[in-house]
């Protein structure tokens, strides 16, 4: 499961879970994916930092809910039907860290092809370029392939 | 991960008959004759020996071969087992170790020595070998092992009152071979003065099949303070029995019919023999299980726990009475699963205590310290992990209890006290707590010196009123040392700072006190496990938290005149003004206060602060959770927990809350001055 970089396949695509979260389409490299599960109750933390102050109980483990909207300059939403929790695995200075990710929307698991990677744009200041591994075009619509190790820490 | 490699299992087995063969030799330093520790010394190194052949490593089994073989002369009661002879074969065990673990290291030189010396010692003018022996006939008379018993049973009168059976305690017996089994009825009173609850009757068990003496004594162990036990071979029944009896256990006052005798305060020598006694017959009933796979057994029994509590609740709902019946039973059921798994988890702290005897041995011998150790209460559980985590603190005050506590000889003379110095080590139950003390009979800390060494570092400004306790506390800072020379052991001021961070990680406190003359205790309150504590559950807007119990004093109504919101303020409980911190504001919770908030009254070092919630809403067995590496930036929190309901909850770090991070109490002294 934690054998992230092994996803990219010999043909240079990378297999991904497509999800949305804000106005943002996002591709999570599949490789990290442990599950996807409906919404449930999480705590709050006090004194945390603002994307990672709720705790969630996923499997008998307390792991951090992490909310990335407020990292990408986006407005904090309130669960609808379609929202998701996506529990993924990162390394963190080595070690192996569950997460679970609020998402607004899981759409499929798909592949992307690397050859079609963008440069990231200079556009939004709200796009901290640290936070992005790279960007795809993907019919009409621009996906994110984002660093979640460096958008975590 | 389930193939175990099996030259590791060696070195496993090999470091449990070492750690064996080093108790039973330092006994045996104290009782040169018991026979008994010779030969349990005798059998670890043959199996030693043994094993080792067998899985290669063939310098060890040659080495202890050498060991045996010298060692066999005094197992024949043909060499005393003298104090030289023992601090060779010391020497030896620590030969075959690192024989064990690093034989590249080793010089074949040293071996020799050691043998040399152990030869020498062996073929030098010996005891004849009937003044060996004179003392162990007695233990000679109930060997451990017959080909059948003759076994004499006496119950007290009043111990059907108290549930025992003894009819099933004979069944028991006949478990383990064929019985002849003879009431005695000299007691029976007439039928009418006959009390169906008082038990008039004895048995004699004739039991035809071998047996290990500790298999019977097994049978009886719930029931031995309430019973006269004979036992006796079954070819020396000739004999008359209660001469033989007098050997099952040193306590029992076999002779005398039902006295209730009480096996429990052993005097710390005889319990220190214990274990290595035991032990073979240990290997044969327990299991080695992988730490990790406790880990995920408990796991799995939090979730199931969790989601048990969560079934009750529909049940609770669905008001079917067969539903409500099995998630009752379930209910039960987990929660003894749970007990049971925590209770795999709990090793008797004996363990560890055993190490420290060598240690103490040889500081004693180094320092020219005459010293004697002596340990209660091995039997007092704690789980695993904090047993391993203690070790390295406890070497730590042990040290200093000898190198600093215990003068000199010709001072402990002066003072007209025993030249043979006296370190304690104990353990025991206090509450949900465990109590480690190291208690020395030594000079005792001079506060005064303290304070002036805490001064001339800057610790303290001259001047500031400080307790005892405080400047006890300055030992604890790091780099602190008032040894006026630096030994070889203490004195260069490193080590109490990391008993005392190593005794806070495992949510510990550390109290000394002392007394001129008299000595020094420092006494460590540990929580039995790192799994779970007891907390009170508490509420906080919409938001459950839970407080470690041990941290709580009491718990008060906040007063009328306190319910305006006006930060931190004061309440004065019994006279005493207790600060109190509005746990609303600090976790900035939502809505509106409840009407009737509660004070948690909590103690932080020697503080009292108070914590105001919405609700208290009892008690919670809690499983601790560690927080996730990325909010480890909280303080506040030192964990958290799953409740019933599935959701998580977070347990509140008081002492972090309290001080808001100031943990350091060297520079809150600084701050008063």
């Amino acid at each position: 499961m934690s054998d992230a970089a092994e996803t990219v396949r010999a043909d240079g695509t990378l297999q991904v879970v497509m999800l949305r979260i804000g106005s943002e389409t996002f591709a999570l490299d599949a490789g990290m994916v442990r599950e996807i599960i409906d919404p449930i109750p999480a705590t709050h933390v006090a004194g945390a930092r603002a994307h990672l102050d709720r705790i969630v109980n996923v499997r008998g483990n307390v792991v951090p809910l992490a909310d990335i909207r407020e990292r990408f300059g986006m407005k904090p939403a309130v669960t609808t039907p379609d929202t998701r929790f996506v529990v993924i695995e990162v390394v963190i200075d080595g070690d192996p860290v569950v997460v679970a990710l609020v998402a607004d929307r899981v759409f499929e698991v798909t592949e992307i092809h690397l050859d079609q990677k963008q440069p990231v744009p200079k556009i939004g200041a709200s796009w901290r370029p640290e936070y992005i591994r790279f960007i795809v075009k993907r019919d009409d619509d621009f996906v994110i392939v984002p660093d979640v190790e460096q958008i975590l820490i | 991960m389930t193939a175990l490699d099996p030259t590791e299992v060696f070195r496993s087995e090999a470091a449990d008959l070492l750690a064996c063969l080093e108790t039973t030799l330092l006994d045996l330093g104290d009782k040169p004759d018991d026979r008994g520790l010779i030969d349990t010394a005798f059998r670890a190194l043959h199996t030693i020996k043994g094993s080792g052949a067998m899985f290669g490593f063939d310098r060890v089994a040659a080495f202890t071969h050498d060991f045996e073989t010298a060692f066999d002369r005094v197992r024949r009661g043909e060499v005393p087992a003298s104090v030289d002879l023992v601090n060779v074969s010391l020497a030896a065990k620590d030969f075959i170790r690192t024989l064990i673990e690093d034989p590249d290291a080793t010089a074949p030189v040293i071996g020799e020595a050691i043998l040399a010396e152990l030869e020498r010692l062996i073929t030098g003018p010996g005891r004849p070998a009937a003044a060996a022996s004179a003392e162990t006939t007695a233990i000679e008379a109930a060997p451990a092992e017959a080909a059948g018993w003759q076994i004499g049973l006496a119950f007290d009168p009043d111990i059907l009152r108290n549930g025992t059976n003894p009819l099933a305690l004979l069944d028991d017996l006949r478990d383990l071979g064929p019985c002849t089994v003879t009431p005695r009825l000299d007691d029976l009173p007439d039928l009418d003065a006959l009390d169906p609850e008082t038990l008039a009757i004895g048995w004699d068990v004739t039991l035809a099949a071998p047996a290990s003496r500790e298999a019977i004594e097994d049978v009886f162990l719930f029931v031995r303070d309430e019973m006269t036990f004979r036992l006796a071979p079954l070819d020396a029944t000739a004999a008359p029995p209660p001469a033989a009896a007098t050997v099952a256990t040193p306590v029992e006052a076999p002779a005398v019919p039902p006295v209730p005798t009480t096996p429990v305060p052993l005097p710390a020598p005889d319990a220190q023999r214990a274990p290595p006694r035991r032990s073979d017959e240990r290997a044969a009933t327990t299991v080695r299980v992988e730490a990790q796979r406790l880990d995920e057994l408990m796991d799995r029994v939090g979730e199931l726990v969790i989601a048990q509590a969560r079934l009750s609740q529909l049940a609770g709902l669905q008001e079917d009475p067969a539903i409500t019946a099995i998630s009752e039973e379930i209910e039960r059921l987990s929660a003894r699963l749970r007990d049971t798994t925590i209770g795999i988890r709990m090793v008797p702290i004996g363990t560890l205590f055993g190490r420290f005897r060598r240690l103490v041995h040889d500081l004693s011998r180094d320092l020219g310290k005459p010293v004697v150790f002596v340990t209660e209460g091995e039997e007092t559980e704690l789980d695993k992990t904090m047993i391993e985590r203690l070790a390295d603190p406890l070497v730590h005050l042990i040290r200093n209890a000898i190198d600093h506590g215990i003068e000199e000889p010709s001072r402990r003379a002066a003072a007209a006290k025993a030249a043979t110095g006296r370190i304690a080590l104990t353990a025991e139950h206090v509450g949900a707590q465990v109590l480690v003390s190291v208690r020395d009979d030594g000079a005792g800390l001079d506060a005064a010196r303290i304070r002036a060494k805490a001064e001339e570092k800057g610790l303290v400004q001259p001047g500031t009123v400080l307790t005892d306790q405080q400047i006890y506390q300055f030992l604890f800072a790091p780099g602190f040392s008032t040894a006026q020379e630096i030994s070889a052991l203490s004195g260069r001021g490193v080590g109490m700072d990391v008993v005392k961070k190593t005794i806070e990680s495992l949510r510990g406190t550390i109290d000394i006190t002392t007394e001129p003359g008299a000595g020094t205790t420092v006494a460590l309150r540990l929580p039995l496990t790192l799994a779970i504590i007891e907390g009170l559950l508490i509420r906080v807007g919409e938001t459950r938290y839970v407080v470690p119990l041990s941290a709580v004093e009491e718990c008060v109504e906040l007063p009328e005149s306190e319910r305006s919101e006006r930060g931190r303020d004061f309440l004065s409980i019994r006279g005493e003004l207790v600060p109190f911190l509005r746990l609303r504001q600090l976790f900035g919770a939502a809505g509106a206060p409840d009407p009737h908030q509660k004070v948690i009254v909590v103690s932080v070092g020697e503080a009292r602060v108070g914590l105001v919630v919405d609700q208290i809403i009892g008690n919670h067995q809690t499983v601790i959770k560690s927080l996730s590496k990325l909010q480890a930036d909280v303080a506040t929190f030192s964990g958290a927990t799953i409740l019933g309901d599935g959701t998580a909850a977070l347990i509140i770090d008081v002492g972090q809350l309290v001080t808001g991070g100031r943990a350091d109490p060297v520079r809150e002294f600084q701050e008063v001055a």
